[in-house]
């Protein structure tokens, strides 16, 4: 039985007598009304003379002012063009494909324009590779409007102009020649055939020219195994929805493994059809995005992941391995091994461990297993940096050998480990150059700075993988005075025209062929014909297999990683994604270290919840080969492989940030060699941090049946009704389905549209690209770390994360079975306490709740002016301009879904983030209301995207077809997690998703009769 | 060639007798020159040429006054020309050439359709135009009635007042007469005692039942006036703010019967109506550069409030300087200022109005929400533009079902259970809150 399985949000909800804990469970609502913030000053207080009978005059004048000033209406002005654009129709968006590619995120993307101003990220659908916008993506397009942007070339921090920045590095060219010194570029992986193109054209001019190119968080092992092997720089791709066994050692492939974007096609792969799915090993240390999706997780330190490898290689290879192993860890891999032997070439096996021997070894493993997952002939190009040349690059700068470095797109100063290094170096280059479109440590290092332009704003093309092919086209004017990269370099070259001809010609002559590069542009998206990438040397798998086993791991580990809202710190300048709590640790505006509960008892960490629901945890100090990061907080992660300790890189950011935004440690000063796990010591310190984390907040009052999970097994061979019960309720002394059973007369729905949101938990990886989507789509305010710890976050759309403890699963089914409720005797509270420690290897699933636009629902009985209604159409109406913000409807709400606006965000400087700047605002989306202080608000289920789809059609004069309604998570969801439709049309996805075995209604019980649809999440734990 | 030219000279003279004998014999001067009728060369001419040519002004073409003049009436080379110019300048021919190349080689659209009697009338027109028709004195002549009926309405109640003044000189003489009539005869009068009486203001003071009357009644009027007062607050019905170009709807939808969605193209498609960028005036203020007044001329009313011709022209000239447009060059300079127009019909933020959906998909008049627009010398808002009217419309207005497929399914089942025939806006959910607040 599922449904019967316990979950847990936090470690501390498994002690069985922590006080606090029960008592933010009973308490719905932990935020009290902000008097705190005009009574704490007690001395002001104290002195001032304003009395109570003052107060109520200034209170009456001020009241009697405000409604005289405003019954005078504002002269509001319009402007219409003065020669209006062909394409724009005020009122009407334009959509224009352009593709993402700052060095670490690549992306197909279509970008909605209103006005001429570009507001939103969709995922480009006619993409093969790389179409679906993750939560940095969706967020990028707050960075274009971020008011702390470059605005103009800089010589040594002053204004300058480009022309003086042409001539300056046009001398320090011809000096270079003269000097017989080198001119450097250095940049992230471009993947740009046309930049190729014309650094090559620039170097017929100069006499050594290189282009370094360097990645932040590094690929280096992974791509020079797959050079070694095939003589290209790139690295093999990976189509998981044809596997049927993935076994994945240290690679969070769910994450930004290799460049990422994974997910959808594995997606698709674990929603069981015709009694098949995926099943999914993983090997790793820090508990990721595709752990928590795994169906065996095995928490390793990265020898244990390296040895599982050699033992996994020898195991399918020859029958047998020699390696010594843990015992659990050896189960897991023989089971591992047995599942690919009989999966056969529908396995694959993936590695992040950073070592070309690791590397290698799954090339010749997949490409031995023949696996149809594994794609080799057309590799993908998302990186290409290498850690060599970067480092005799720094020796070569510290020896005065550079003449001209131009830096573009990347921050060695702040993202080097030994960024003190390279920072002297520049001294010893004769000109420095950095374009950037934010300032940051590095442009504050060199001479010249070059305000680079937006990708919004810029031309440029993108290679992602062999033969598929991208376009970047600008969606707005340059907002400043600014210049993409490549428009200089055309200049210092003395190419004439602009970037855009350079583009055009070079995909006419070399890539178009017969295709018309009108078509291209308008796609977005080109697929050409290329030359399969063919193995050309062997792999001596037995020196990898002896250097793999020989792997030792030190006593204490740290394992860096890239955090899915922030991956490596290029966009640290966005609140949205500053906002975005991470996906497994549910923690906003921090990174921290994850330790094992078994390592913060030893070192005697804390994790703790005080009374206004913020947890706080102790702080350490990290060393590595003699670098130090202190006050570097703590979390207790379950899952956390014991002996390691996990970092994001990213944060640190101090130059350039607004002062919000400066959060967290920079872990880049520990990433030396570029490799992710180093030897740590770790020592405790004192005072304790406070973290902005909605892991407890909006509770549920301990009601069950949230997640409904099984197995593959039981799926399979027991009915429905066992592994999705529905709940039961006495109904004249007789147990009847709670759904037979109501209160209200229901309201006739089937004419016109229904609408209802069906989430498939099987595909849900957690990615948090629907939270941006819907911030982005809704206007949702920031509201910053203070107040997100006081749990007055304002995302309509939360990602839960449950975990749920696998090792005492199968074992204490029964015992399980019979916990009734959280506490008392037969409690679950005090159960979990008996249970073998849960939180050393939990289960993990997630659940985006919105709200559920319940047809019987509870918050609309309770307002007391009728603010929230409901319509035929299912959708929950909230009318803001009628709110009065009592919160009776937040407090009736039993999926805690409904946000309090506690304060103006807009137009608001206590509110820092975009809202209160012009530039800012532009991100607006003009359909959708700015709320203001003291309604309620929370998701309308995208009424504006609904009306406008009935509406165009209307128009039209036709039917609506299925797909045409979708939400702002639907849209942005790539791995077909979400799906949004009409139940009324019976054709449609949805209305077939509401009718399978799978389906269930959050909290069933308590009879709200929602539009949201869940489907069962179901493990694949079958042993091969 | 004789023979054609002798033909002409018949029908001129033909013409010129029978002008002679319908018409107006003051034009007889303009006829010795020209051999057409100017008055159907008028209509002619605005039906074909005055989008392009203007008879003392410089516009896409040259001026047409004295043209014929200007090519020494070789009325042939100019038939050739109008009715097909291009052919004259493919053939190289001299003063074609030098004509298209001064107007930068602008082809001028041909009139292969003009007979050569048409181009005399025309050419009658350009060479020697009809007078304007006496406007004002007709507009004088008519003014004068209604002033004297104001004089003799003066005079009416002036006679009454005088009347009624010596009726109450007449009574005052008449109650002295008697008075002494009465003395004489010994008559003596005698002034009662009066008594004294509680003043009123305290009686009802004392009276309580009255007090607390009064005093529900006070309470209960100034609710009634302070409700009225808080709700028109934020109404601007009739709100017609001064514009920065003094644009009359009246001439444009009224006299000229523009399309709305001319002007206003984007209500189609868009929630917006949008104002029309200035590129969509010059369409046809590229040639109208001067206001000529409606066919009967100013009112009294509009002259009384300085509607006058050169007013209205020079309005168009802040066009043009707006948009950039030099009348002399005929060319845009480049040099363009948008207009802040004072936006009228004000929404609030929170509610949601769609003129696309109106428009396109109810075939909802213009009119119906904006009252006579065509009437309209300055734009007001005519409706209150408050939830309550919006209500009340959705409430009683049918929606256009039919033609369109997207209604079909939902007509048919939403008639079978209202159990009739036409549905209103409420009926398919136009009240739902959500349907404008989001």
């Amino acid at each position: 039985m599922s449904s019967n399985k316990k979950y847990w949000k936090s470690e501390a909800e498994l002690s069985a007598n922590d006080a606090m804990i029960e008592t933010l469970k009973q308490n719905e609502f932990v935020e009290q009304i902000p008097t705190g913030e005009f009574l704490s000053d007690k001395q002001t207080l104290a002195t001032s003379n304003t009395n109570r009978r003052d107060f109520l005059k200034y209170v009456g004048f001020s009241t009697a002012a405000a409604s005289l000033a405003a019954c005078e209406g504002p002269v509001i002005k319009s402007i219409p063009y003065v020669v209006q654009p062909e394409q724009i129709i005020p009122g009407v968006a334009n959509f224009y494909a352009t593709t993402i590619a700052n060095g670490f995120d690549f992306a197909s993307i279509l970008v909605k324009t209103r006005e001429g101003r570009p507001i939103k990220v969709e995922n480009n659908k006619d993409a093969q590779v790389k179409g679906t916008a993750n939560a940095r993506v969706q967020a990028s397009i707050l960075s274009l409007y971020d008011s702390a942007r470059l605005q103009g070339p800089l010589f040594n921090g002053a204004p300058s102009e480009w022309s003086d920045l042409d001539a300056a590095v046009v001398s320090a060219l011809a000096n270079a020649k003269a000097s017989g010194k080198k001119v450097v570029f250095l940049t992230p992986t471009y993947a740009s055939p046309s930049m190729s193109k014309l650094v090559a054209e620039f170097a017929q001019g100069q006499d050594q020219v290189s282009h370094v190119v360097y990645d932040a968080i590094s690929e280096s092992a992974a791509l020079d195994a797959f050079e070694a092997v095939t003589g290209e720089r790139a690295l093999a791709d990976y189509h998981l929805e044809k596997a049927s066994v993935i076994v994945s050692f240290g690679a969070d492939f769910l994450g930004d493994w290799q460049g990422g974007g994974f997910d959808a096609g594995y997606a698709k792969g674990r929603i069981p059809s015709a009694g098949q799915m995926s099943q999914h090993f993983q090997f790793e240390s820090n508990m990721t995005l595709s752990g928590a999706a795994a169906d065996k997780r095995v928490p390793s330190n990265s020898a244990q992941q390296a040895q599982a490898l050699a033992a996994l290689y020898e195991i399918v290879t020859t029958g047998a391995t020699s390696v010594a192993l843990p015992e659990n860890i050896m189960a897991a891999v023989k089971a591992a091994a047995k599942a690919v032997v009989k999966a056969g070439d529908n396995a694959v096996v993936l590695t992040g461990i950073d070592s070309v021997e690791a590397q290698s070894l799954v090339l010749d493993l997949n490409a031995s297993l023949e696996s149809v997952a594994f794609d080799m002939e057309a590799p993908r190009y998302v990186r290409g940096g290498s850690d060599k040349a970067l480092q005799s690059l720094v020796a070569e700068m510290s020896a005065g050998g550079v003449g001209l470095l131009v830096i573009d797109g990347v921050n060695p100063v702040y993202s080097l480990p030994n960024a003190a290094e390279f920072k002297a170096a520049l001294s010893n280059v004769g000109t420095t150059v950095a374009f950037s479109t934010m300032p940051n440590e590095t442009t504050a290092s060199v001479q010249w700075v070059g305000a680079a332009s937006h990708y919004l704003e810029s031309w440029g093309d993108v290679a992602v993988k062999k033969g598929h092919y991208s376009l970047t086209q600008p969606t707005i004017k340059e907002l400043f005075d600014t210049r993409q990269f490549q428009t200089a370099l055309m200049k210092w070259t003395g190419i004439e025209g602009t970037y855009y001809d350079y583009i055009k010609n070079n995909w006419e002559a070399t890539i178009l062929g017969a295709s018309v590069w009108n078509k291209a542009l308008h796609d977005g998206v080109y697929v050409g014909a290329s030359a399969a990438t063919k193995m050309v040397s062997a792999i001596d798998a037995s020196a990898q297999l002896k250097a793999l086993k020989a792997a030792t791991a030190p006593t204490m580990e740290l394992v860096l990683y890239a955090k899915t809202g922030m991956g490596d710190g290029q966009e640290a300048n966005n609140p949205w994604l500053q906002e975005f709590p991470d996906p497994i640790t549910r923690v906003s505006w921090d990174n921290y270290a994850t330790v094992s509960k078994a390592d913060a008892a030893s070192f005697g960490l804390v994790n703790e919840n005080v009374a206004n629901g913020g947890l706080n945890g102790s702080y350490i100090s990290l060393t590595v080969n003699g670098a130090t990061l202190s006050q570097v907080p703590v979390i207790i992660q379950p899952g956390q492989a014991p002996g390691t300790i996990g970092l994001a890189l990213g944060y640190g950011k101090t130059t350039g940030l607004k002062e919000e935004m400066q959060v967290g440690v920079n872990a880049f000063a520990l990433y030396n060699d570029f490799s992710r796990t180093q030897e740590v010591s770790v020592a405790k310190e004192g005072g304790m941090h406070e973290f902005a984390c909605v892991q407890l907040h909006k509770t549920l009052m301990g009601r069950g049946d949230i997640i409904k999970e099984t197995t593959l097994e039981v799926f399979n061979t027991k009915d429905a009704k066992y592994w999705n019960p529905q709940p039961m309720v006495s109904l004249d002394h007789q147990e009847v389905e709670a759904t037979s059973v109501d209160l209200w007369d229901s309201f006739d729905r089937s004419i016109g549209h229904h609408f209802n949101l069906s989430i498939d938990l099987n595909a849900c990886t957690g990615c948090g690209a629907c939270v941006i989507a819907c911030h982005a789509e809704n206007n949702v305010p920031v509201v910053g770390k203070e107040e997100i710890r006081k749990s007055r976050d304002m995302h309509w759309l939360r990602i839960d994360r449950y975990y749920s403890s696998e090792d005492t699963f199968e074992g204490d089914n029964e015992k399980k079975d019979n916990f009734d409720g959280l506490t008392g005797d037969n409690g679950s509270l005090g159960g979990f306490g008996e249970l073998e420690d849960p939180s050393a290897n939990p289960q993990v699933a997630f659940q985006p709740v919105m709200c559920q636009h319940c047809n019987h629902a509870p918050c609309e009985t309770v307002c007391p002016v009728a603010a929230t209604s409901h319509s035929r159409q299912g959708q929950n109406h909230m009318a803001y301009n009628r709110c009065v913000g009592t919160r009776y409807c937040a407090n009736n709400c039993p999926y805690k879904v409904r946000r309090f606006n506690w304060f103006l965000y807009n137009n608001n400087d206590e509110f820092d983030y975009h809202m209160n700047n012009d530039l800012g605002k532009m991100v607006i989306n003009p359909d959708v209301n700015v709320r203001s202080r003291g309604v309620m608000e929370k998701c309308s289920m995208c009424i504006q995207k609904t009306q406008k789809t009935i509406l165009d059609a209307k128009r039209d004069g036709r039917e609506i077809k299925d797909g045409e309604f979708q939400t702002a998570c639907s849209a942005a969801c790539g791995n077909g997690a979400m799906a949004f439709g009409d139940i009324n049309d019976k054709h449609s996805k949805v209305a077939t998703l509401k009718e399978s075995d799978r389906m269930y209604h959050l909290l069933e019980h308590v009879g709200t009769k929602p539009n949201v649809i869940y489907h069962v999440k179901v493990r694949n734990t079958t042993e091969a | 060639m004789k023979k054609v030219t002798y033909r002409n000279l018949v029908s001129s003279f033909l013409g010129l007798f029978l002008v002679a004998l319908t018409l107006v014999p003051q034009n007889l001067s303009a006829q010795d020159q020209s051999s057409g009728d100017p008055v159907k060369g008028k209509q002619l001419f605005n039906q074909n040429c005055a989008a392009c040519h203007a008879l003392n002004r410089k516009m896409t073409g040259p001026a047409l006054a004295g043209v014929t003049a200007k090519y020494e009436g070789d009325k042939e080379w100019l038939y050739a020309w109008i009715k097909n110019n291009n052919s004259l300048i493919k053939a190289g021919d001299e003063r074609a050439l030098a004509i298209y190349n001064e107007y930068n080689q602008a082809a001028m659209t041909a009139f292969p359709t003009l007979s050569n009697e048409d181009i005399d009338n025309i050419l009658a027109y350009t060479d020697a135009p009809a007078p304007a028709p006496a406007a004002a004195a007709v507009a004088a002549t008519a003014a004068a009635p209604v002033a004297a009926s104001g004089i003799s309405n003066e005079v009416i109640l002036g006679a009454l007042m005088l009347v009624f003044g010596l009726l109450v000189m007449m009574l005052y003489l008449v109650n002295k007469t008697l008075r002494s009539i009465a003395e004489a005869n010994g008559v003596v009068y005698e002034t009662e005692e009066k008594e004294v009486r509680m003043p009123i203001w305290l009686a009802f003071a004392k009276n309580q039942f009255l007090v607390l009357v009064t005093v529900i009644f006070l309470l209960l009027s100034s609710a009634y006036y302070v409700y009225g007062f808080l709700m028109q607050v934020g109404v601007d019905q009739g709100y017609a703010p001064v514009q920065p170009i003094h644009y009359s709807h009246k001439i444009h939808a009224g006299d000229n019967k523009i399309e709305c969605t001319y002007c206003h193209s984007s209500a189609r498609v868009s929630k917006h109506s949008g104002i029309p960028s200035l590129n969509v005036c010059m369409n046809c203020h590229k040639s109208i550069y001067e206001y000529k007044g409606n066919p009967e001329g100013p009112t009294q009313d509009d002259l009384a409030n300085g509607y006058t011709n050169e007013f209205y022209t020079k309005e168009i000239k802040k066009l043009y300087k707006a948009v950039g447009w030099d009348e002399e060059t005929q060319q845009y300079t480049g040099e363009s200022q948008p207009v802040e127009w004072v936006r009228i019909h004000n929404l609030p933020d929170f509610a949601y109005f769609n003129h696309s959906q109106h428009v396109s998909v109810a075939g909802v008049a213009c009119q119906t929400c904006h009252g006579p627009v065509e009437e309209m010398e300055i734009m007001y808002q005519y409706s209150p533009l408050t939830m309550g009217w919006c209500i009340d419309c959705h409430r009683e207005t049918n929606v256009k079902v039919e033609g369109n497929a997207y209604y079909d399914k939902i007509h048919e089942a939403l008639s079978q259970k209202y159990g009739v025939d036409k549905l209103t806006a409420a009926q398919m959910g136009g009240l739902e809150c959500g349907k404008c607040h989001y």
